[in-house]
């Protein structure tokens, strides 16, 4: 009680701001734009390790490393053999990666949102002039920059390889075309769920385990029940099926449009126009992840 | 060697707030499957053996266990709260002891109840698949926290190396090699569930005696390195 009848007949009208003569800053303001190129160059470095502590590199460039050297193995085995044609088709090779791919996106989603969260550092980037929306695009096209390097770098490695060994240029060029627009959708689904889903814990182990469990789980779940259907002869739903998890969703659009062969039992690929719903659910799924990114970030810390 | 204190803790620390709900995803994923499977194809043992085997000993309890080993112990050595737990008066094996028996408990709960739960749906429990698969995922479930356990004391990247043994090493390499299913986990739990079931539709890659004891060892093992590197263990900085 004594301390609130102190603070309630404090000196009021005394205190003044002093002006003691610090000088205002007058150089050029780089502004918003700058700030938000800062932020994408910065999360894209982050999410290789670049700039970090040389334990954070490890990972990154280790899953890199094994994402590129099968398609090496498959160039020289090409180049030494004069074999006709790549062992593996453009748009096969990230579906085969898929597991590589799926632990890239866990291990650094949350390296990119959570730890912002957990050190509580959200606020001080919006004291800059950023909005919610450049924060979040930033990070989405920072992730989805790091996974398409992830998933583009093996895919030039096997054209330069290809051309190397005097493959058919047209041929080639048009499988590295279309393996290059399979990834680039890729890298956009995977990096918008494993940003949501990070973005919703501040505990990065916890985040890890829950993007691997939504990427992994849901392909074995799909790719058991799709088994099944095919035993049982019920082709038709094995399509549908796949629209229930990501990697079967990338296979899906790039065998119905792009001219890959579908890993689905039997190769069963979609027709064109379950394609096209294939096309609208990715696309949908995408633009879900960024408007829910949008929401989160409302009111994250302030 | 158990403490209620710490176990409590524990137990918070792991299906507190919304995480339960999180953790329970995954065994529901489980029996959602399992309806429609029966739904779509009838009471079939091979059917059975394909889902209980192929998703929920291979991937779920994997996965479960991982979550559960890890988040025993990691986040609290990830933030140093650790400190406040290893400076009380309680013995540093007792501390691993007690999170080890929490995060049995918290995997087998979360994997081997849903997968009876399935087995029973999928065909009935016809030829002991449902017990035998169970059976299977309990022995799992205590190798594999103390396993994850480990690790959790051992990296800060714990997550990220369990997820890498469970999904690469026994799924990928475990089908391309085959002297990696003899040192997988989840080929000796299959073994006791051999053992169980008696059939030949649970096969395992190695024999019970070797299965049983390289369990054991694991898991003694794990444990007692867990609580020598919490007796000697030194707090670093972010990264």
């Amino acid at each position: 009680m004594a301390v609130e009848q102190y603070l309630a007949t404090g000196p009021g009208d005394q205190t003044r701001i002093h002006d003691i003569g610090y000088r205002t800053y007058d150089g050029p303001r780089l502004g918003r734009a700058y700030a938000r190129r800062s932020l994408y160059s910065q999360s894209l470095r982050g999410a290789y390790g670049l700039g970090r502590s040389v334990k954070s590199k490890v990972l990154p460039m280790l899953l890199f490393v094994v994402m590129c050297v099968p398609a090496a193995i498959m160039v020289a085995v090409a180049v030494a053999t004069k074999a006709k044609d790549l062992p593996v088709d453009y748009t096969r090779y990230a579906i085969i990666m898929q597991a590589v791919i799926s632990l890239y996106v866990a291990s650094q989603a949350p390296q990119s949102v959570s730890r912002d969260l957990r050190f509580k550092t959200v606020p001080l980037y919006f004291s800059r002039p950023i909005e919610t929306a450049d924060y979040v695009r930033a990070k989405f096209a920072a992730l989805a920059s790091a996974m398409f390097l992830l998933t583009g770098a093996p895919l030039v490695v096997l054209y330069v390889g290809a051309l190397l060994a005097k493959l058919d240029f047209a041929d080639q060029t048009k499988g590295f075309a279309q393996g290059l627009v399979s990834v680039a959708l890729l890298s956009l689904l995977f990096a918008g769920i494993g940003l949501v889903i990070a973005s919703v814990t501040p505990r990065r182990g916890f985040g890890i385990a829950a993007v691997i469990a939504v990427l992994t789980i849901s392909y074995g779940a799909v790719s058991v029940v799709q088994a099944i259907a095919y035993e049982q002869d019920s082709t038709g739903a094995i399509a549908w099926l796949g629209l229930f998890s990501p990697v079967t969703l990338i296979d899906g659009v790039q065998s119905a449009f792009l001219g890959a062969h579908s890993a689905f039992p039997g190769g069963q690929a979609p027709s064109d126009g379950q394609g096209a719903v294939y096309v609208l659910v990715v696309l949908g799924l995408i633009a879900a992840a960024y408007g829910l990114l949008l929401r989160r970030y409302k009111k994250v810390g302030l | 060697m158990y403490d209620p204190t710490v176990a409590r803790l524990t137990y918070r620390a792991l299906l507190g707030r919304r995480r339960a709900l999180i953790l329970g995803a995954l065994p529901l994923l489980l029996v959602v499957i399992a309806v429609a499977v029966r739904g779509l194809t009838g009471a079939d043992d091979q059917t059975a053996v394909n889902v209980l085997g192929g998703f929920a000993l291979a991937t779920m309890v994997p996965i479960i266990g991982v979550i559960a080993g890890t988040g025993a112990i990691g986040p609290e050595i990830d933030d140093g709260s650790v400190v406040y737990l290893l400076s009380k008066p309680v013995k540093r094996p007792t501390i691993i002891f007690t999170k080890l028996i929490v995060a049995i408990g918290v995997t087998m709960a979360f994997s081997a109840v849903p997968t009876l739960i399935a087995g029973l749906i999928l065909n009935g429990n016809g030829q002991q698949i449902a017990v035998a698969y169970t059976v299977a995922a309990l022995v799992a479930s205590i190798a594999y926290a103390a396993l994850f356990l480990l690790l959790g004391t051992v990296s800060r990247h714990a997550v990220v190396f369990g997820l890498v043994y469970a999904l690469v090493w026994e799924a990928l390499f475990g089908s391309l090699v085959a002297g990696a299913r003899t040192l997988s986990v989840q080929q000796w739990s299959l073994a006791v569930a051999h053992k169980v079931a008696g059939g030949d539709l649970v096969t395992s890659d190695v024999g019970l005696t070797t299965a049983t004891v390289l369990l054991v060892a694991v898991t003694v093992l794990a444990t007692w390195y867990a609580g020598q590197r919490l007796r000697s263990l030194t707090l670093a900085g972010e990264e």
